[in-house]
């Protein structure tokens, strides 16, 4: 016979219930199920309504974030057995709009993505028969840390920042502006600091760095954006220095 | 992705539609390891690429089709670099590349092993800039809109609101992926779930080779978490349960301590996984809590190897098997990871249905033949999206705009979907139990190996749950985010998928690849150097036909390994 173990779910059917509600389930508890693998089971053998999103079960597609006692984390790679013997309170992502039961809404981060201009931008394209841009090992570790994102959310579920200003930009925004800023391929950390300078959550982080606690891929947003704050501070003083505009 | 700033290049005045049923970063492609092959090496060449290509496909590969694709995929791979793609250098900072199974040369380019994370975040990212490209995420596609020969676009859900809406278009590419999760134990996501093939089979295109299913051979037990190719690549090797490198007794050469390229471990995924069957039945293999596995050994290559070249695989070992490879042997056993099959397309990914494109894993060029090398789909991916976005840029910019008599179709589907499902009150089937009974199905009666008595109990109990599936239960009938809905739907996909798999295996009676019967043990070219080709008949019954394999320059003859 299986151990079991209790997961206390935050339930929400926003076309029957005006307000979230707790349901408790029980599930097998066995060594090698992370908390998706539960609730999976009660998808599957106790309660058909229940919903989630997941879909790689190895930590990759950044999917299944949810918040487990009180923590954000991949529940795909987190084990039952590490809170017996429970119960376990398991809800949605914090800071977030929720659309249903352990679903929420991240339209908002999709669409700061797309200012940050997360892609290579050249002055003049190299032309393809020129082979590949010389990069060496050395200057790809300058940004590899921060092309890891795999925008699971959970930096923005612990920030401080994000859950008074929902404009403020995010831990993940602008590692990825980062990520291509320091790209020795690319030429658009200008306009990217022009953009990210409009955004004055920015200066109301205070560097308590949950961001990177949370972070399952190790991609230290708390750094990026204390890098960045460096960065805008010596441009704003080069434009103030040479108000004529070299940057 | 690559098929939509393909159309946004050829014609910016088009408007793309990205559909997909997750956000297109969570695709799985996401979860690709060990890298994407294209020739850059100057001790290498196309040919070389080409010839092992076809080879380790048993020759069902079509060579017109493999020669654009090792042609292209340099070119591919090149133009990700340039948008950004963190390929592994070497210390001058070029391009590196490493071995992969089945391949005479080193030319397997790799983002440490996270090459298809890097790959298609770079891609959405890049297409992130095409303003024409618009997305509809996290919408789950249920029919293909045709009329009048020609399709014209599909009806979808969109999951948030729950309102079922016909997207109307000039073209239609899908992009859907594979279909592994018709089996039990496999290294493919919960989304894999062939509803691409399942699509265009009911709108009348025919699925080809179907019965050609790929086992890598070294997945986790329990999850079936993918320990990469690259692992073996860089020296890992796979011994029994007592501790002998075993492959060394089926025809794959002699171990070395290096690894040797087209050998032992670095043969083809077909034999390797076979070989596995065989070493079972020896009494060979080691019992754990999961069934029978072999032992992957990678101690010999020292952390600091690990580390650089594969420590994501020493990352999932740790945390899904709480194994550290430095030091302790893996236990691995095969699991489902590609299908090879797809929907039937040409060179340009048109399918015989006007209006319709397929690209990648749902789709079957075929480069892949009999069985597919380890890292020819990430660049396949590439060559022909990009090719399939350029010929349907170039179709619709010909069409003119679809007929109004599509919603009708629409509406019909979406009647369909609330009868059937959504106010559904009668029905006493549970979806999973239905669901994990095909899965056992298909991998008692499709699996590594089939016999001709096998596949027909097979096909007998997936009429008898299709049948099942008419009575199956629903719990949940609202509108917002029902993933009641799409797993029922994404169970109708993988039923008609797994049906398909089992008749085009059951009439090729010969052993080819990864299709090999018991009761017909040899390669039969005389009868099967042909394509299955599966159709839908009108009244709902299958038919199979075949199609010859084109051949240009390899003659069809014998996979050597290891000599
Ligand atoms: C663990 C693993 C490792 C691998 N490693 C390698 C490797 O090293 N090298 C290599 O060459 N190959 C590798 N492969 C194979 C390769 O990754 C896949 O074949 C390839 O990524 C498939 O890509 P795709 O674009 O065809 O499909 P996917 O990336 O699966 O994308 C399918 C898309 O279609 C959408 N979709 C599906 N159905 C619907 C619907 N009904 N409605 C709306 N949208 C829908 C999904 O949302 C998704 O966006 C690996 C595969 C696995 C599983
Ligand atoms: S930075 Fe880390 S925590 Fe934030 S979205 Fe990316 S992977 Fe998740
Ligand atoms: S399911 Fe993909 S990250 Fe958890």
């Amino acid at each position: 016979m299986d151990d079991r173990i209790t997961l206390r779910l935050a339930r929400y059917r926003p076309e029957e219930e005006a307000e979230p509600t707790f349901e408790e389930y029980e599930v097998p508890c066995r060594k090698d199920w992370v908390v998706l693998d539960g609730l999976n089971y009660i998808k599957d053998q106790l309660d058909g309504t229940l919903s989630f999103r997941w879909s790689c079960r190895m930590g990759i597609c950044g999917s299944c974030g949810m918040t487990v006692n009180g923590e954000p984390k991949l529940t795909c790679e987190t084990f039952l057995t590490d809170y017996a013997p429970g119960p376990v309170r398991i809800e949605p992502l914090q800071n977030f709009p929720v659309i249903r039961d352990l679903i929420v809404e991240m339209t908002d981060f999709m669409q700061k993505l797309t200012t940050i201009k997360p892609w290579i931008v050249r002055d003049e394209e190299r032309p393809l028969a020129e082979g590949e841009y010389r990069q060496t090992p050395d200057e790809m570790s300058e940004y590899m840390q921060y092309s890891m994102c795999i925008n699971c959310m959970l930096c923005y579920a612990a920030c401080p920042v994000y859950s008074l200003d929902p404009k403020f930009i995010g831990p993940a925004a602008i590692a990825l502006a980062q990520r291509y800023n320091l790209d020795s391929r690319d030429e658009g950390s200008g306009e990217r600091l022009d953009i990210l300078s409009q955004h004055e959550g920015i200066w109301a982080c205070t560097f308590v760095g949950e961001c990177t606690e949370v972070c399952p891929k190790d991609v230290d947003p708390a750094g990026a954006i204390q890098r960045y704050k460096l960065d805008a501070a010596l441009t704003s003083l080069k434009s103030f220095l040479l108000p004529w505009g070299a940057r | 992705m690559r098929a939509a700033i393909a159309i946004a290049e050829t014609n910016p005045r088009l408007r793309v539609a990205v559909v997909s049923k997750v956000y297109p970063m969570r695709s799985h492609t996401v979860s690709a390891e060990g890298g994407a092959a294209g020739v850059i090496a100057a001790d290498d060449s196309l040919d070389e690429h080409a010839y092992d290509t076809i080879s380790g496909g048993d020759w069902l590969c079509d060579q017109d089709a493999v020669d654009e694709f090792v042609k292209e995929a340099p070119q591919e791979l090149l133009r990700l670099e340039h948008w950004g793609c963190p390929w592994s250098r070497t210390p001058e900072g070029r391009i590196a590349v490493r071995a992969f199974g089945g391949m005479q040369k080193k030319r397997t380019w790799f983002a440490a092993d996270k090459t298809g994370f890097h790959m298609l975040h770079t891609l959405f990212q890049t297409s992130l800039k095409y303003t024409s490209v618009v997305r509809y995420d996290e919408w789950f596609v249920t029919k293909l809109l045709v009329d009048d020969g020609r399709v014209q676009g599909v009806v979808a859900i969109e999951l948030m609101s729950g309102k079922i809406q016909p997207i109307l278009a000039k073209a239609v590419i899908l992009c859907t992926g594979g279909c592994g999760r018709v089996f039990p134990f496999t290294t493919n996501a919960s989304i894999k779930t062939g509803d691409g093939m399942a699509l265009a089979y009911a709108a009348g295109a025919p699925l080809k080779d179907m019965e050609f299913i790929q086992y890598h051979p070294t997945g986790l037990p329990f999850t079936g978490i993918l320990i990469t190719e690259a692992a073996r690549a860089e020296g890992g090797w796979l011994l029994n349960k007592d501790g002998y490198r075993y492959l060394q007794d089926y025809n794959l050469g002699t171990p070395e301590p290096e690894p040797v390229l087209r050998s032992m471990e670095l043969g083809p995924r077909d034999r390797l996984s076979q070989a596995f069957v065989k070493e079972v039945e020896k009494g060979r293999a080691i019992d754990g809590p999961y069934g029978a596995v072999v032992h992957l050994d990678l101690r010999h290559l020292g952390r600091q190897v690990i580390d650089a070249k594969i420590p994501f695989v020493r990352e999932l070992c740790q945390k899904y098997q709480n194994i550290d490879p430095v030091k302790e042997l893996i236990p691995v056993r095969p699991v489902i990871h590609y299908v090879m099959g797809g929907v039937h397309t040409d060179i340009d990914g048109a399918t015989p249905l006007a209006g319709l494109y397929a690209a990648g894993e749902v789709a079957c060029v075929s480069i892949n033949g009999a069985n597919r090398l380890g890292s020819n789909s990430l660049p396949e991916l590439l060559v022909f999206g990009a090719r399939a976005g350029r010929a349907a840029a170039e179709y619709a910019s010909t069409q003119t705009d679809p007929n109004s008599s599509l919603l009708a179709q629409a509406e019909d589907e979406r009647r369909r979907l609330e009868r059937d499902f959504l106010h559904k009150t009668d029905g006493a089937e549970r979806l999973a139990t239905i669901r994990t009974e095909m899965q056992e199905t298909m991998e008692q009666g499709a699996g590594i190996y089939r016999s001709g008595e096998g596949l027909t109990r097979a096909a007998d109990r997936l009429r008898e749950l299709q049948e099942r599936f008419r009575n199956v239960a629903m719990q949940d009938s609202s509108r917002t985010f029902n993933t009641e809905l799409t797993a029922v739907l994404e169970l109708s996909f993988m039923l008609d998928v797994a049906e398909s798999i089992v008749h085009c295996a059951l009439r090729r009676e010969e052993s080819r690849g990864a299709h090999q019967r018991t009761d017909f043990t040899g390669r039969d070219d005389e009868r099967f150097l042909a394509h299955s080709l599966n159709y839908r008949n009108s009244d709902g019954s299958s038919r199979v036909e075949y199609l010859p394999v084109t051949i240009t320059r390899w003659l069809p003859g014998e996979r050597v390994y290891g000599r």
